[in-house]
């Protein structure tokens, strides 16, 4: 499944190890940056974490396959970046949609109530997801088909890196960078920034909370889709399950990045995918079981509480009555 | 008044788990073994009532503190059980009993201190953090003891084997009465009105001098001390355990007991835990749609009937004319 990351005469060369895995992590974390960016961007207006939203990820990942299925013989007489981008946005533009419906149907009826009732509705909303894949989709692991063609590109020394790793990182940076420009330029944007700062006040000055909340969970979704199709082509074999740990990694990338703050989560989702590609390649130096990279989220999460809850971008912010 | 009438039927519980259980033998296996569950089920939701009902936060891996409650007692009977009857002058019902009640004692208390570790840091937050630390902690057991060498102590993926059959009707409901008993007295005391507070509002609670990061660890420890003795009569009960048995469905089976009984209502859970393991176990058949039926009655539940079927003050009205 991730065979380029133990390279055959890697040991011989300690510095290029590093650097191997150092690489490998920041495709990864990528990935986990751009799922973080959901979290932190629906925190940022609702004041929750929607446990939902590595269920958004899977269902990116199951609509890139079944649009290929669907898709085939024309995806054939395209050149492959275009089925690819044709892929990647229908994906993202379906599960945008899904996850308007979702905050449509589960979380608006709750805009009032205690944030404890939210949270339930929201694991709920997560596990209905989940089983409802199951049994839609079959709960056996699926070939993801390969939409971006195999092949190591070149003249890296003793660095492997495939197109996939490449296109993955490219894609990630670009809807990064198109995030970046919606939320700061447009003016979508400015009324998602303003809701984050005061709910009441965005509301006097005319801003449509209701329409801004739902963008935000269509961006957020959008994203969540597209990093689960890059995942699958890393990854190539998707279950109705994939979501559950990158989407609770992702979740405490967001937490580390500062929850709320947009740049922090991006920060955060490399930090975690370098860290825990380290640790599992090392994992022999560090005599630990390589199946320990799934923890080592976990105890970030739990230094980060422990020491600066914050963040490392986020401001502290006092409740007030 | 109410304590003598409390203490009575403690007394009486104690008495009547007793008496069914030397006359258990006259039971049906199958029969027998639903109502063991039952018990277990209801020390799991009343423990868990605890915490997301009485003192308002939201563990989601109650079912990792009966992971650490089982193993830590399988341990004690398994690896110094024989020791231990020797001291006690050989094996008899006495040595049997004491060994169980020690190694009851050690599972609960284990799981105490992991709930101390877990609850320390991310209580000092917000609600939602305690929901993903404890979610995290639940895979991080799971993972931890899968990696586990096969043949040490905790027997890696598959488990432990040849446990013991300690668990007896008794054992069950004795400890069910003491559970219920406890955190109702604890609950109704003066320095139980301070979980109360930190539910109803944790602001303003805490401008009234309660230190509700206290408060919270202490629920969150008293619930996981008798999730671990839950773990400890499950192990004895099934005599095998291994880590998928203590996944993170396990736990959401509790939560949707705590929340479809009534979050804070100890007969509303009692019952919700009844019926739900009673429910489970002739729905065998529908394995693939429970998951989708709870996940949905979480959502339901939240949106049109937030407070539970059998909420805290549907019993309580008498009372206070």
């Amino acid at each position: 499944m991730q065979g380029q990351r133990y390279e055959p005469f890697a040991h011989h060369f300690p510095l290029s190890q590093f650097l191997q895995q150092l690489l490998n992590g920041l495709f990864l974390g990528s990935i986990y940056a751009l799922i973080a960016l959901g979290y932190t961007m629906v925190y940022g207006v609702l004041r929750f974490i929607n446990f939902a939203h590595g269920d958004v990820f899977m269902l990116g990942a199951f609509t890139g396959l079944y649009l290929h299925k669907l898709l085939g013989p024309m995806m054939a007489m395209m050149p492959w970046p275009v089925a690819m981008l044709v892929i990647l946005l229908l994906a993202m533009i379906i599960c945008a949609a899904a996850g308007i419906l979702i905050e449509f149907l589960a979380y608006r009826p709750l805009r009032d109530k205690p944030r404890l009732n939210v949270l339930i509705t929201a694991i709920g909303v997560s596990l209905l997801l989940e089983y409802t894949a199951q049994l839609v989709f079959g709960a056996t692991q699926q070939p993801f088909p390969v939409i971006i063609p195999k092949g190591n590109i070149g003249g890296l020394g003793g660095l492997t890196v495939t197109i996939t790793q490449v296109i993955v990182l490219v894609t990630a940076v670009v809807l990064m960078i198109a995030l970046r420009f919606i939320v700061m330029k447009t003016k979508l944007g400015m009324a998602m920034r303003a809701l984050s700062l005061n709910p009441t006040a965005s509301a006097l000055m005319g801003v449509n909370n209701s329409v801004v909340i739902s963008f935000t969970f269509g961006l957020g979704s959008a994203l969540a889709a597209a990093g689960g199709i890059l995942y699958a082509s890393l990854y190539p074999s998707i279950e109705p399950f994939m979501g559950v740990l990158p989407g609770l990694k992702a979740f405490v990338a967001a937490v580390l990045g500062g929850i709320g703050n947009i740049p922090g989560a991006a920060l955060g989702g490399l930090i975690i995918g370098v860290t825990e590609t380290l640790v599992a390649g090392y994992s022999d130096t560090l005599g630990i079981p390589s199946g320990y990279r799934d923890g080592v989220a976990f105890v970030i999460l739990i230094l980060i509480l422990l020491f600066k809850p914050s963040g490392l971008l986020g401001k502290a912010e006092r409740e007030k009555v | 008044m109410k304590h003598h009438t409390s203490h009575f039927a403690l007394l009486l519980a104690l008495a009547v788990s007793l008496g069914v259980s030397l006359c258990s033998s006259q039971l049906d296996d199958y029969y027998l073994d639903i109502m063991l569950n039952v018990g277990i089920n209801v020390i799991l939701a009343v423990s868990l009532n605890l915490v997301n009902g009485h003192t308002g936060q939201f563990s989601l891996g109650h079912a990792a503190f009966m992971a650490v409650g089982a193993y830590g007692s399988s341990m004690v009977t398994l690896e110094m059980g024989a020791s231990m009857m020797r001291v006690l002058g050989g094996a008899g019902p006495v040595a049997e009993s004491v060994t169980f009640l020690v190694a009851l004692l050690v599972g609960g208390v284990s799981a105490a201190v992991c709930g101390w570790i877990v609850g320390m840091p991310s209580l000092r937050l917000r609600g939602d953090y305690l929901a993903i630390v404890t979610l995290g902690f639940n895979e991080i057991i799971r993972v931890v003891l899968q990696n586990t060498n096969g043949d040490g102590p905790f027997g890696g993926a598959l488990g432990l084997k040849g446990i013991p059959a300690y668990t007896s009707f008794f054992w069950v409901f004795a400890t069910a009465a003491i559970a219920i008993y406890t955190i109702g007295a604890l609950v109704n005391s003066t320095y139980g009105r301070g979980f109360l507070a930190v539910r109803d509002d944790e602001i303003a609670g805490e401008s009234m001098g309660i230190n509700t990061t206290r408060y919270k660890v202490l629920a969150f420890v008293i619930g996981s001390f008798f999730a671990g003795l839950a773990g400890g009569l499950y192990a004895h009960l099934r005599t095998t355990i291994s880590p998928e048995g203590f996944n993170f469905l396990k736990s959401v089976d509790v939560v949707v007991m705590v929340i479809l009984g009534g979050m804070g209502s100890t007969v509303g859970v009692i019952v919700a835990a009844v019926v739900l393991t009673v429910l489970n176990e002739f729905l065998r058949d529908f394995e693939q749609y429970r998951m989708i039926v709870f996940s949905l009655l979480l959502i339901v539940m939240m949106i049109v009937r937030p407070q539970g079927l059998l909420p805290a003050g549907l019993f309580q009205r008498r009372k206070r004319a």
